[in-house]
Parts: C-alpha cells; structure tokens; sequence
C-alpha cells in the first residue's frame, strides 16, 4: 500500500506535471531549433515570440466565448489557436522583411543577428504588453479534471490523489499531433526536404535552385506557429502571464541544445530532458521517501535539493555541463 | 569551325581588387571531356567557377550553345542546363542518397524517376544505400552522389571540381571510367584535375593553366606527349 502511495504521489506530483511542460518545451524548443538550423541563428525573440501568440489567442478566446461560442469539454483556447497562429506568423514575417532581411543580406555574422533578435524582442514584449497587459490572466475553460484527486482517493482507498487535468492531456495530446505533423511534413515533402537541404548545405541548395527565401519564409511560419501553440497550451496548463514566457527563454535553448542544435529530435528529447530535470531538482521528496523507507529512516528536511525559486538554475547548469563536455548536443546538431 | 558548345572566352576576373584570371579560355565540345590541370594557385578552380558564374568578370564572355550568358547567376545557369559538383560540400549529410538527388532535381517539375533510374544505372551502390544518409558515405561513394545529384538536372554540361580529390587510386579509376560514360551520352564535361596524368588520358582537350593564364593547351594526347609539358607538369 505503501509503496503504492509513493508510486501514485511520484505520478502526481513530479511525472504528470513534468510530462506536460515537457511537452511544451519541446514545442518552443522545435520552434527555436528550426530557426536555427536554417536561419543560423539563436532567436531570443522566441520567448516573446510565444507571450505574443498567446496574448492573441486569449483575445480571440474572449471574443469567441462573448459569442457564445465554446469546444464543449475542450478549452475554447484551441479553436481561437489558428487565429492567434496567422496574426503571428503575419506580425513575424514583417520583423523578418524589417530586420533580419537586411542582415542576411549583408552576410552578417550569426552574432549580430542574435543581437538584432534581442532588439525584436524588446519591442515584442512592449507590443505584447500593449496589447495584453502585465497581469495574470486565467483563459482555461472546459473540463478541469480528467481524473479528479478526490474521486481518485474514494475509488482506490489509497491516502494519496492523482490528479490529471484536462490541460495536462490536452498539452500532451496535441504536442504529440504537432510533432507528428512536423516529422511528416519536413521528411516526405519536397517543402519540408528542400528546408532540411537548406540547412544541411546552403551553397548547395542554391545550386540545386531552391529558393532561401521561400525556404525562410515557410520557416518563420512554421517556428510561428509552434510558438504559439507552445505558448498557449504553457498559458492554459499554468496562466498568462507576458513575463514568464521572457524566462522560459532559458530553459528552452537549454532543451534544444541539449538534443543538438538545429536537430528537431533532438530538440524533443531535450525538452523533457530538462523538465524532468528541474520537476525532479526542486519537487520535496520528503512525501515519497516517506512511504518508501522505514519509519526509522524518516527523512527530517524536505529532501528538496533546491527550492523551485531557483529552478532556471537547473536549465543553466544543463546547458553549460553540455557546452563543456558535448557541444553538438546528445543528437547530432551543430556545434555553437 | 563552329564554336565549341561551351566556351569561356577570353576570361579576366578575382574575387577581389586582383585579378585570378589573365584572358583565360577554356571551351568544351557537346560528348566531350575537356580537363583543367596545372600546378596549385594556378587557378584552375578558379577558371571553372567563373565559367559558372560564381566570379564577377571583368572582362570576356561565357557562351553556352551560342547565347551569351556571362551575366547569368550560377541558379540560373543550372536552368540553361549546366550542372556543378563543388569540390567539398558537395552533398546534404543529413538527407538520405535519394532525397540528395531528389534535390537535385528540385527546379524540375516533371516526373524525374527516369533520370533518378539512370543514375542508379550508373552508380550502382547508390541504389543499395538509397536510404542512407549522404554524410556516413565513404568519400568516393559520396563524390557518386555529388554527380549523381548535379545529373539530376539532366544537364548539357556537367562540369566537376577535382572529383578525385581524397579518394584512392581504384576509387579514382572508377570515376573517371563513370566520367566518360556519362560524356558518351552526350553531356559534355569540363572538369579540374589534380591527377593530372590520369585525367589528360581520357580527355579530349587539355588545358594547362599557370598564374590565371592559358599556358599549353591541346588535346589530352597532344599534351602528354609534349615533352615540355611532360617535364613540367607532369614529373618526367
């Protein structure tokens, strides 16, 4: 029984939640490697990228629901997506014909085109602000629990709840749709390979007569719309807020880099890689070991190595053990 | 006589302030294999890629078939039928040997299953590592799919940067008797060799550049009979 408490508190606090956010770093990690892989380019604006999307899709939402209108048990948030998707892939292609054109064209160093991103987002995180505000925003509606802790509690008799919110599966759910979507688009389309041509050997994608940038352009669209579905399904499991998703910047480009750069895969596999890492780094242990040692063994502290006040840390420590000891990323990526 | 089918007449030109090329001319016949060799910096490279327009000219002209295409971009040249196989970076590692081709034949919207058959036809291991991504290749395999890809366009030239560059002899013997089976179909092949010897035997016209300059030129025969040539060139 004991042992199953353990089992269940570990599922409840620590795989579920990290599952999901997982999920959503390995959307916004995609998008970022994307860009990278053919645009050579670290994106800072990713962050604000997503904190737009998302800003546009809780409009939308609210417009929809002042309409009456909702996805029964789904949250409205997704139908109100492909509109949040279009306003930033348009808003997006505009920086891109404004600033990075140009710095393309000038053949400008990989450098000081992340220093031009870091300008694009400032100015889409005062655009986001504008349009949004700085407040929390709740914009989840439709079913709250898919197993409810309580319901979870009466049925099995154990001490312990397991909870699964609909957020939590939907962001599962739809990640897994979006990356299958991608992995078929990018490798059996002759958009798609011409993208990862692109991106293997750009002089010879030239010579082969595909277009930079159409190629570009698809990109942008693509990152966008990942982006905002990252941003949104983060908003919907946790809330909105503009700023957190400045600091999901971090943890992100730690994902992606440790699955390798500009390797979509591995971008995947990094964003739960970090997840966990952080879930399991700052969740207190202490309810766990408790059923799982003997009574003599009771641990005393929270058995939490460090407090979730500091869990970027973790997304710091990851992306600078793997600059030292495996720059090009667990999967084969560039090297930065 | 009629103008060779290719012909770079007359080149001047660098990447830079300096000029490379000094009134340099080099021209291929339709089937034949015309070969650039000389000794290192002579700008064998050099002569080809501004050929394919990847050189600003300063002066003379590059005409293909009889049109003037000096001002075309290499992109566009590939359209007006000529193929390119850089000397490095010739192949995208990550995609698999068909995709590679696949993206060669990128601008052609027509049903290229045939050519992709030829090629196969031609380098028969490239069927067999169809799958395969470009980049686990052994490098004469990987110089198979740098030719295999610019053929896809189903070019009218096929022009080659030292495609035995770091492969071993046999490897060497192999592509060369491809070279020539490809040039008996009626491409015409402009191609730089370092291995001199082994590149004048199966060439038509030789050209032996030194410092950007046309210094010998002549059919491969001619010029490995040259004495001078020989002594010079070719180590005795």
């Amino acid at each position: 029984m004991d042992f199953l408490n353990a089992l269940v508190a570990f599922l409840n606090f620590v795989f579920i939640p990290a599952t999901a956010y997982g999920a959503q770093l390995a959307l916004g990690a995609l998008g970022a490697t994307l860009i990278y892989g053919i645009l050579r380019f670290s994106n800072f604006a990713h962050g604000d990228t997503m904190a737009f999307g998302t800003a546009i899709v809780i409009l939308g939402t609210w417009w929809l629901q002042s309409h009456g209108i909702s996805f029964g048990p789904l949250p409205t948030a997704l139908l109100a997506l492909p509109f949040g998707i279009a306003v930033t892939a348009v808003l997006v292609l505009a920086t891109d014909r404004m600033v990075y054109r140009y710095y393309r064209r000038v053949r400008a160093k990989p450098v000081i085109i992340v220093i031009a991103s870091m300008g694009v987002m400032f100015v889409m995180s005062g655009i986001t602000r504008f349009v949004i505000g700085v407040e929390e925003i709740k914009f989840s509606d439709g079913v709250k629990f898919i197993i409810d802790p309580n319901a979870f509690k009466a049925a099995t008799g154990l001490s312990e709840g397991l909870a699964l919110r609909g957020t939590q599966l939907i962001t599962v759910v739809t990640a897994a749709i979006v990356v299958a979507a991608l992995f078929w688009f990018l490798n059996k389309t002759r958009t798609g390979k011409s993208m990862r041509a692109f991106s293997d050997n750009e002089d010879l994608a030239l010579l082969s007569g595909i277009n930079p940038e159409r190629v570009v352009q698809i990109t942008w669209i693509i990152a966008s719309g990942l982006a905002v579905i990252a941003g949104t399904l983060y908003g919907l499991d946790k809330t909105y807020k503009a700023f957190n998703y400045f600091s999901l910047l971090l943890p992100i480009f730690a994902a992606a880099v440790v699955g390798g750069l500009g390797n979509p895969l591995g971008a995947i596999a990094g964003g739960f890689l970090v997840a966990y890492s952080e879930v399991g780094v700052t969740y207190a242990w202490k309810k766990v070991a408790t059923y799982l040692l003997p009574e003599s063994l009771a641990p005393d502290g929270l058995m939490q190595i460090i407090s979730t006040e500091y869990k970027f840390s973790v997304s710091f420590a990851i992306l600078i053990l793997v600059l030292l000891f495996k720059p090009t990323g667990i999967f084969k990526g560039k090297s930065v | 006589m009629a103008e060779p089918f290719l012909i770079g007449e007359k080149m001047t030109g660098g990447y830079g302030a300096a000029d490379i090329l000094h009134d340099c001319t080099l021209a291929v016949e339709k089937g034949q294999i015309a070969v650039i060799v000389g000794p290192n910096g002579a700008g064998k490279s050099t002569a080809m890629k501004a050929v394919f327009g990847m050189l600003k000219l300063r002066g003379g002209h590059v005409r293909l078939d009889g049109e003037d295409i000096t001002q075309l971009s290499p992109q566009d040249r590939v359209r007006k039928g000529m193929g390119f196989v850089p000397q490095v970076n010739n192949v995208f590692p990550s995609l698999s040997v068909e995709e590679n081709l696949e993206m060669g034949a990128f601008i052609r919207s027509d049903n290229f299953k045939d050519t992709m058959e030829q090629v196969y036809h031609l380098f028969p291991i490239l069927k067999d590592k169809r799958h395969q991504p470009a980049g686990e290749l052994s490098g004469g395999q990987r110089q198979q799919v740098a030719v295999g890809r610019a053929l896809m366009t189903q070019p009218k030239v096929l022009m080659l940067d030292e495609p035995t560059a770091g492969v071993s002899p046999i490897v060497m013997d192999e592509l060369f008797d491809r070279i020539i089976e490809v040039a008996r179909t009626g491409i015409s092949i402009l191609m730089v060799e370092q291995n001199a010897r082994q590149a004048l035997e199966i060439a038509d016209q030789g050209y032996v550049l030194v410092q950007g300059r046309n210094r010998y030129t002549d059919t491969g025969k001619a010029l490995m009979a040259d004495p001078e040539v020989r002594r010079t060139f070719l180590g005795g």
